[in-house]
């Protein structure tokens, strides 16, 4: 009670309906090209138009080609979705920033940077990682291509009120650790389901600590713990990054936006559903070693051990690492390398390829490696360029793509090959999901990094200073 | 594909294995689709673990085990993790399923079931390892899952559990109902939530 996610639910609540969901007001949809179509398509058959279409943004991400955007997609299949977006759009009047758009990017990046995801709104897409969004101090959450429909139809969807939960950390991350580290450190504490039915309010010294774009990280990750979304209120820090933007209120309007955002927190009495509290300095460098996003360690740590996994895990856990190619109780240190994939919603931003070059400057990428440097957005690519640090990336051998998701999930061209491993700053490590048979480590942009220049994996803090 | 729920009685096709996400439901590559072909969905269920990088058959894998059949999939905890593709509901869907039964599910892929009339039922972590292991024993067990009534019984040990499932939710399985049809008629209470902010 009197959490802020309920005060969020609880003024977009249009109405209850009894002994069931509740109908709930969407002040954002954003729609891509692969879980859209169907929904357009119901629209037709319906004979109906969306409600508010200017509250609905669209953009392709899944299926860009991470190069000769000026081109044709050379995959018809690919190119008959992102064309079917396009044409949605056009047909229903809304907003749609095609590829090669200065506007055009990765929803996820895009949302925030446009200044369309502000603090206290309701957001959905039809994306799981639509929990990016809750870095802005929102309730935003995915959704599948029903409600999607749904949302178009009446700007509301149905849905059971979840649980909130506080995740607490406090203190500070030490050298090198990231906030892909954290997330990836509270999934493998909570597991891909600890967090399932649950709204996750992250809170602390150290969550406060954390960049807007180290927010968006932290946020992106809750639906890998299974939470229905992560959020983490706004404060000063949102506000500077929302201002100016250009969807951001301007003038008047941002005055009285700024006065309600500044009532946007949890009471000192709010109770939650269930309340967890970590020490960020327990949290070291990531990695993954399984086929789910909660098989992490740290990555100076070995595999687990076959008995110290409960037996009903059993199966799974050697289902994951005889994919993987690995052994209980192994260590990965040195583990060859060969692929690195910077990237993603996860951490695809400027501060991700700050980042990375900073551990990379100076350096050589090892030359067995294939790296894929993907931004996130335009916008992103622009701000690498002018921050000159596509020169320091060039020069320790890299070259930067053009934006979309990716190899996250490989539905372009960039897929890993079978039996390949790729450190990647990706999300998700499941079977297949960068490539048939592709190996993914999931790790942070500096892990990712510290990979890229020994081919190997290693840990970052042996380059720090 | 809306159609009415009762009470269904079928052999069950059992997956033990925990945390199964959509990905390996349906993976990615095959979300380029734009239309909602369930055929096509369903044809590709599991393709990675049904079938192999030539298209033949997997032999170990139990869609491909002939003793298996029936229109109820039962699966290991935390059933449908990660990506929110509806592709994975179509998929079940158009494979045959009607009910998944499964001690956890994740919140979005269980929604996405319920809005592809695809029942998720829930049941305790015994009644799952004991109906595993019935299957186990005689592939021909069969369930009863009972709509109105919302049990589900093991029907070789005769163990039987409530299931939860909203009254709004039931009303719509049992009617072939989808909340869209709901939402349309709620335009007036929508205006006036906006006009009220």
């Amino acid at each position: 009670m009197n959490t802020l996610f309920d005060k969020i639910w609880d003024a977009h609540v249009v109405s209850l309906i009894e002994d069931g969901p509740t109908q709930l007001y969407i002040d954002r949809l954003y729609c891509h090209e692969v879980t859209s179509p169907q929904a357009f398509d119901g629209l037709r058959a319906r004979g109906i138009k969306p409600l508010r279409p200017e509250k609905i943004f669209c953009m392709p991400d899944h299926n860009t080609p991470t190069h000769d955007q000026d081109k044709p997609i050379e995959d018809p299949v690919s190119k008959s979705q992102v064309d079917a977006l396009a044409r949605n759009a056009a047909e229903f009047g809304l907003t749609h920033y095609g590829m090669m758009s200065p506007d055009n990017g990765i929803i996820h990046v895009v949302g925030p940077e446009k200044g369309l995801s502000l603090p206290g709104m309701t957001i959905v897409c039809g994306d799981s990682h639509t929990s990016t969004h809750g870095a802005m101090g929102a309730v935003a959450f995915g959704i599948g291509t029903s409600e999607v429909e749904m949302v178009l139809a009446s700007q509301c969807i149905l849905q059971q009120k979840p649980k909130s939960m506080s995740i607490r950390v406090e203190g500070e991350l030490g050298p090198g650790v990231t906030a892909k580290d954290l997330a990836l450190y509270l999934m493998s504490r909570l597991t891909t389901s600890g967090a399932t039915g649950y709204f996750v309010e992250y809170r602390g010294s150290a969550v406060r600590s954390l960049s807007m774009e180290g927010r968006l990280t932290l946020c992106n990750l809750s639906i890998e713990m299974g939470a229905r979304g992560g959020f983490v209120a706004p404060d000063e820090k949102t506000f500077e990054y929302v201002k100016g933007r250009e969807y951001a209120p301007k003038g008047e309007a941002w005055d009285k936006a700024l006065a309600y955002w500044k009532t946007l927190r949890s009471g000192d009495d709010a109770v939650f559903d269930k309340e967890l509290v970590f020490d960020a300095a327990d949290v070291r460098p990531m990695i993954t070693y399984g086929t789910n996003p909660g098989m992490g360690m740290a990555v100076d740590a070995a595999i687990p051990t076959l008995d110290s996994i409960a037996p009903e895990q059993q199966p799974g856990f050697l289902k994951a690492l005889k994919y993987m190619g690995f052994e209980p109780g192994q260590r990965l240190l040195g583990h060859p390398v060969d692929y690195v994939f910077l990237g993603a919603c996860t951490n695809g931003r400027v501060e991700d390829f700050r980042s990375f070059a900073s551990l990379v400057k100076g350096r050589r990428k090892a030359p067995g490696v294939t790296a894929w440097l993907v931004p996130g957005s335009w916008m992103v690519k622009r701000q690498i360029e002018e921050e000159g640090l596509d020169k320091v990336l060039e020069a320790a051998g890299f070259e930067i793509r053009q934006p979309g998701c990716s190899a996250c999930l490989a539905m372009n061209d960039d897929k890993i090959p079978a039996g390949k491993y790729a450190v990647s700053t990706s999300n998700r490590n499941f079977e297949g999901r960068q490539g048939p048979g592709s190996r993914t480590l999931l790790a942070s942009p500096l892990t990712a990094a510290a990979a890229a220049v020994t081919g190997v994996i290693t840990d970052p803090r042996d380059f720090l200073q | 594909m809306k159609q009415k729920f009762d009470i269904i009685e079928s052999t069950c096709v059992p997956l033990p294995l925990e945390n199964v996400d959509t990905d390996q439901i349906i993976p990615a590559r095959f979300l380029k689709a734009v239309t909602r072909d369930e055929k096509f969905f369903g044809d590709n269920l599991f393709r990675d673990w049904r079938y192999n990088a030539d298209g033949t058959p997997k032999k170990d894998f139990v869609l491909n085990d002939p003793r298996y059949g029936g229109c109820i999939l039962v699966a290991g905890k935390n059933f449908g993790s990660g990506s929110s593709r509806e592709h994975a509901a179509w998929a079940i869907a158009g494979y045959g399923f009607r009910v998944v039964i499964s001690s956890f599910f994740a919140d979005i892929h269980k929604n996405n079931e319920l809005n592809n009339f695809v029942l998720p039922v829930v049941v305790s972590e015994d009644f799952l390892a004991e109906l595993f292991a019935s299957i186990a024993e005689n592939p021909q067990t069969k369930v009863r899952v009972d709509v109105p009534a919302q049990t589900v019984t093991n029907l070789s040990t005769g163990r039987s559990e409530a299931f939860e499932l909203n009254a709004y939710k039931k009303y719509c399985l049992m009617n072939a109902l989808d909340d869209i049809d709901y939402l349309l008629e709620q335009k007036d209470k929508i205006e006036k939530f906006e006009q009220g902010r």
